[in-house]
């Protein structure tokens, strides 16, 4: 069973939703990365998506957006980010998810980048800009290396299509909250948590939901609907302000115990 | 050459193309694919977008025999077709307008578009004001700068124009925004793309809009000479006054099909926009095709005084193009395109856009190595109006 499957089970088998935060690596420099997984594992993470540095990440909003930047300005490369996933391996139990567009995967040649992150441990990959129509480039070399490729929906997505995107799905599978790009939020529509409840009907594997989600009473709200959340611009900004007090509150939402099984 | 028939149902020219988009964006192109293909057939769609080409843009444009180039050049003899006697100045409101009616088609009241020099967010915020549609349009800071006349223009046709701050503040971050933009309101918003680029099927709806171009230029030409010319030649910022040139000629092996992209300062320098010549493949804006990129896929800046070509990326059927070998790919610095701004000027009484002054440039070469029985047709994209106050600037600069 893939690792990113397995923390998924436990969750579920203790009854508890799913908390994953998103951070941009090489964000405050590649070499505070390990750190920041310690971190975010001790705070109950179930997973951690650790976000690679794109010049043109067009699926997503300011917060990342500058992060980003701040990253590639750093010098921060995807060989450079899984040399550091592979050493932090030691160090962090909870499953790392690649999160990157598909152009530095492309670069860095599709054989080459499946082969490198499943040494370095890498349990699963969100690529924003490969759907459906256009994984075959990469998809059967993950799954032959048993590296998830986490597979998403949105509220434009059709039900007959959310339907045949979760049953390729392994790992979980990611609900977009909004029509729109990433970035903290202050309110959900109405519609949003019957797009969540279709899509937990269908789907045979954990449903969760990210984009936009910032705050404890989001989180409890929302998990009403699905297995749990993603929450990435937040944490970026937490981290970005050094306030790991708030950090903490807010991955606590879910009434984790501190450490997971 | 065998029928060619790309790009293939799923909107791949080989290896090129494709819809690399975040999944909110599928329902749209999906829907943008099933309606363009019903248009394509519908005679009720094509009378009306005929009509307006020759209503409201002014076409057919002519076919027009540059003799004083041509004695200039001392080769080939050379043919502008004068897409900038179009309507609002080049050529991109042939798909401005296509793509409008599409989306009033579809239902959808509001338009999105990205804008380099100006141009193609003048043609949409054109359409929009005609069919009373409402027009947003991004656009870089730094071409906001250049083009500042016709951010005027958008506005004075009712457009809003939005500044784009973000990279390199040009067209691929205009892009950027207006796909961030159409992620968020797609149920009521169509991405009126301005080039052969993106998601399927905008490459392959934006070539068929712009055929006009080619189809205009082979029945001109055949019905002047009672032969095609040897060469056509275009200049390519996405690439889509060169497909909309090349389409119509792409099985008529005979005829040497010649894209020219911006050299800027040199192809051997940082500071350039020449994706074919020196670009690799790469996935970027909804599509796999020839990009400037470093070894780790970052997307590099491209650099060009014309801000129509300055562009990182290249259609993905001019990125087949080149790799199947039926079209061949040059390029030209900004200084022998400023030269060229001001020869055409001179010579024939036509101030040419900077982006068509690159394949001016390219084609008084070309000629020079023809004899003067052969023939070239030049792709005029558009008028220089817009660049005067820049060409002004560096020429009183001192640059030369
Ligand atoms: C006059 C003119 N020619 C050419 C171009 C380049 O675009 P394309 O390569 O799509 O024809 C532009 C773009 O703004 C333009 O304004």
């Amino acid at each position: 069973m893939n690792v990113v499957e397995r923390a998924f089970g436990l969750v579920k088998e203790a009854g508890r939703k799913a908390f994953v935060p998103y951070i941009m690596a090489g964000d405050g420099g590649l070499e505070s990365l390990t750190d920041r997984l310690i971190l975010l594992e001790k705070f109950g993470a179930t997973a951690i998506e650790v976000g690679v540095p794109f010049s043109d990440p067009v699926a997503d909003g300011p917060t990342i957006q500058r992060a980003g930047i701040r990253a590639l300005k750093g010098g921060t490369t995807l060989k450079g980010i899984i040399a550091e996933l592979e050493k932090a391996r030691e160090a962090v139990s909870v499953p790392i998810i690649l999160m990157t567009y598909l152009n530095p995967i492309y670069a860095y040649g599709i054989k080459s980048f499946v082969k490198d992150i499943q040494r370095a441990g890498v349990g699963g990959c969100i690529i924003p800009d490969l759907p459906l129509e256009e994984e075959s480039i990469i998809a059967p070399k993950l799954e032959e290396a048993e590296v998830e490729l986490i597979r998403l929906v949105t509220p434009t997505t059709p039900i007959e299509r959310i339907e045949q995107i979760a049953s390729k799905g392994s790992g979980f599978l990611y609900a977009v909250t909004v029509k729109g790009i990433t970035g903290a939020r202050n309110g959900f529509d109405e519609e949003l948590f019957s797009f969540l409840q279709k899509t937990k009907e269908v789907s045979s594997i954990p449903v969760l939901a990210g984009f936009g989600i910032s705050s404890p009473e989001q989180i409890s709200h929302l998990t009403q609907y699905c297995d749990g959340v993603v929450v990435g611009s937040k944490i970026i900004e937490l981290f970005n302000n050094n306030d790991l007090k708030e950090m903490k509150e807010l991955m606590s939402a879910l009434n984790h115990s501190s450490k997971m099984a | 050459m065998n029928t060619y028939t790309l790009p293939d149902q799923t909107g791949h020219f080989g290896i090129f193309g494709g819809r690399f988009v975040p999944e909110t964006l599928m329902k749209a192109v999906t829907q943008l694919e099933q309606a363009y293909l019903e248009a394509k057939n519908d005679p009720v769609f094509q009378s009306k977008f005929k009509r307006l080409l020759e209503e409201y843009v002014g076409r057919a444009t002519p076919l027009y025999y540059a003799e004083n180039l041509t004695k200039y050049a001392g080769g080939a003899q050379i043919y502008l077709k004068r897409e900038d006697l179009n309507h609002t100045g080049a050529h991109k409101i042939n798909n401005a307008i296509g793509q409008a009616l599409l989306a009033t088609k579809m239902g959808k009241r509001k338009i999105v578009a990205e804008t380099g020099a100006g141009q193609h967010g003048v043609a949409t915020a054109t359409v929009c004001a005609l069919l009373n549609l409402e027009c947003i349009v991004f656009m870089g800071e730094e071409d906001i700068k250049r083009q500042a006349l016709n951010v005027f223009r958008m506005e004075l046709l009712g457009a809003k124009v939005v500044s784009v701050t973000s990279g390199s503040a040009t067209l691929k971050d205009a892009v950027n925004e207006a796909l961030r933009y159409w992620v968020a309101n797609v149920d009521d918003t169509h991405y009126l793309l301005g080039s052969v680029m993106g998601p399927h099927p905008f490459p392959m709806m934006v070539r068929d809009f712009q055929s006009v171009i080619g189809s205009e230029t082979k029945q001109q030409f055949l019905a002047r000479n009672g032969r095609l010319p040897e060469a056509v030649v275009a200049c390519i910022g996405g690439g889509s006054n060169a497909m909309g040139m090349f389409y119509p000629f792409i099985e008529d092996n005979e005829v040497k099909l010649f894209g020219v992209e911006a050299a800027g300062q040199g192809v051997e320098t940082a500071f350039h926009a020449a994706s074919l010549t020196k670009g690799s493949p790469g996935v970027l804006h909804g599509s796999l095709m020839y990009l400037l990129q470093n070894e780790d896929g970052q997307i590099q800046e491209a650099h060009s005084i014309s801000a129509g070509l300055d562009y990182p990326g290249v259609g993905p059927e001019h990125s087949y193009l080149k790799e199947s070998g039926r079209a061949a790919y040059r390029s030209v610095t900004d200084e022998d395109a400023l030269e060229a701004f001001q020869l055409l000027s001179k010579v024939e009484g036509i101030i040419p856009a900077l982006e068509s002054a690159h394949a001016i440039a390219f084609a008084l070469k070309l000629a020079a190595e023809m004899g003067p029985d052969k023939n070239i047709v030049v792709c005029l994209s558009g008028r220089g109006d817009k660049d005067v106050d820049a060409v002004k600037a560096r020429l009183e600069g001192g640059n030369r």
